[in-house]
């Protein structure tokens, strides 16, 4: 048996956890171009060493980080996802652009 | 043929055939260097050789010939997807295998049994009633079957009404087939080496020199290598060895568990597959049950088996065969599978002018095996994309173009 240590619910067998994808730090939604986005959302780094990765706890339904080997399977720690999202998202859409006088350089 | 075969039978001393060119120095250029020495690998350089005349040719291979993923599939080849581009790729390739053996003179023992898909949901009966509709549509064999003809077909299976997944039909499908795996990366190795490609075993590629755009070489543990162009067809490692190239790819990398029973008399005839069980099974001709089912629950570089994936594989496989319940296991492995978002592979142009990839083979690669040498040895022949292969290319992720099979593969993932 497998063991992943939840940040809150502490060491549980894996079969209780999803992994979630690759943590990947997100692109301004307001400014990335087209195809930024795209790699944002489709493409991934898919490391053969040490990633950040997204695992929720399925019981508790709490998401949270771990850092492992995809060689070796080794979990080097686990995290809670507050570590690196200090505050919230905003995904209010872009404002409507107000006419400026003078050109942008 | 028959007077060769009688000569080598009262031979005393049986001698081997040398199939492949042996172990040389590396040169210094070549026109083409493949990456991969697998049955992409292979078959790309024997088709450019045999067809194209190109034979300044290099297949690099960190192990040896057919060691990959060529070597852990579950030999499953079949052609009932469900988009039009898949339907199309995967019918042509059927079409090679049933020629294969004949092509390049090596016997694959090719066995077209057919494949039989269970549903066990109205949701997946209406979905087999589309795919069975576009297949039709488009000239594969595939048709709807009812429990009736299920029990007919395949007398062992466990049709009870009181399992915890009752079967309510199938989606029968006629080409399907299964072959021996490994034969097909010595048929093409075989026929490319004969024609003057240099097969490099153990020879790993670390580095890869690109240069405005172009690639210009590649270094491997053996040397530098300055080449005309690349080709990479290293299905398990298509992340890492694109990186090299500055090229980053729409995949996760997991680990598929297959294993493999003790042989028992012919009682399985078609290839058995369950999307809703994550279960696929056929019997092979030494008489063995295959038993395959979907990728690991997270993505992994390593072929390690697990136990939990062999309770879930084992348990599937009992629901549909009880009799199986008796058998003893003889061994369980993986492969790595190059998982895209929509379940399709990753084919031609890359953002490197003169680099090629073959790459996102998932849980679909040893079927698409003869068409991608075919139509990849096109591509770096005549620099022109086949039409065949122009959906698959990476940029269709910028245009939200996927083709989605993810309900056509044969356990869902």
């Amino acid at each position: 048996m497998k063991l992943l240590t939840c940040p809150l619910n502490g060491p549980r067998n894996i079969s209780e956890f999803t992994y979630g994808g690759e943590y990947h730090p997100m692109p301004d939604h307001q400014q990335v171009s087209s195809r930024e986005w795209v790699e944002h959302v489709f493409f991934h780094d898919n490391n053969a060493g040490m990633v950040i990765e997204w695992w929720c706890h399925s019981a508790s339904s709490y998401w949270f980080l771990a850092e492992r080997n995809t060689i070796s399977d080794k979990v080097l720690r686990t995290f809670p996802a507050d570590e690196i999202f200090k505050q919230r998202i905003d995904f209010n859409p872009v404002p409507e652009p107000t006419p400026t006088t003078e050109g942008e350089s | 043929m028959p007077f060769g075969l009688l000569k080598y039978g009262l031979n005393s001393e049986y001698p081997g055939q040398h199939h492949f060119n042996p172990a040389t120095e590396l040169k210094k250029h070549y026109d083409v260097v493949i990456i991969g020495a697998g049955g992409h690998g292979t078959g790309i350089a024997y088709h450019l050789a045999k067809y194209h005349g190109i034979t300044n040719v290099a297949v690099l291979e960190k192990n040896y010939l057919g060691s990959g993923n060529t070597a852990r599939n579950t030999a499953v080849i079949r052609s009932n997807y469900l988009t039009e581009e898949g339907v199309t790729f995967y019918r042509e390739s059927v079409k090679l295998w049933q020629d294969l053996s004949n092509e390049f003179n090596y016997n694959v023992m090719m066995e077209s049994r057919g494949q039989l898909t269970l549903a066990h949901s109205d949701a997946a009966i209406r979905s087999f009633r589309w795919r069975a509709e576009v297949n039709q549509h488009m000239g594969v064999r595939s048709e709807l079957f009812d429990r009736q003809q299920i029990a007919e077909m395949v007398p062992n299976l466990n049709m009870s009404e009181d399992s915890r997944f009752p079967i309510m039909g199938g989606l029968w499908h006629a080409d399907g087939a299964t072959a021996r795996h490994d034969a097909v990366a010595w048929g093409y190795a075989k026929g490319a080496c004969e024609r003057g490609v240099e097969l490099h075993q153990l020879t790993e590629v670390q580095d890869i020199e690109v240069t405005s755009g172009r690639v210009t070489a590649v270094k491997t543990n053996r040397g530098r290598i300055e080449c005309g162009c690349v080709v990479q067809a290293v299905a398990g490692a298509s992340s890492v060895v694109a990186k090299m190239a500055g090229i980053p790819l729409p995949i996760h990398s997991y680990p598929l568990q297959a294993l493999v029973t003790q042989p028992y008399k012919p009682i399985l005839t078609p290839h058995v597959s369950s999307p809703h069980l994550h279960v696929y099974t056929h019997q092979t001709s030494r008489g063995e049950f295959v038993i395959g089912g979907g990728s690991d629950p997270y993505p992994l570089y390593n072929t390690r088996a697990t136990l939990d994936q062999r309770e879930t594989l084992t348990a599937a496989a009992l629901e549909l065969f009880p009799f199986l319940a008796q058998a003893r296991m003889l061994r369980q492995w993986a492969g790595t599978t190059d998982m895209t978002p929509d379940y399709s592979p990753i084919m031609g142009l890359s953002p490197v002018e003169n680099y090629y990839l073959d790459a996102g083979w998932g849980t679909w690669g040893f079927k698409a095996t003869p068409i991608c040498g075919k139509t990849m040895a096109e591509l770096v022949a005549t620099k022109k994309v086949p039409d065949i292969i122009k959906p698959f290319e990476l940029e269709r992720f910028y245009k939200y173009q996927q083709i989605n099979e993810a309900g056509a593969t044969a356990a869902s993932h």
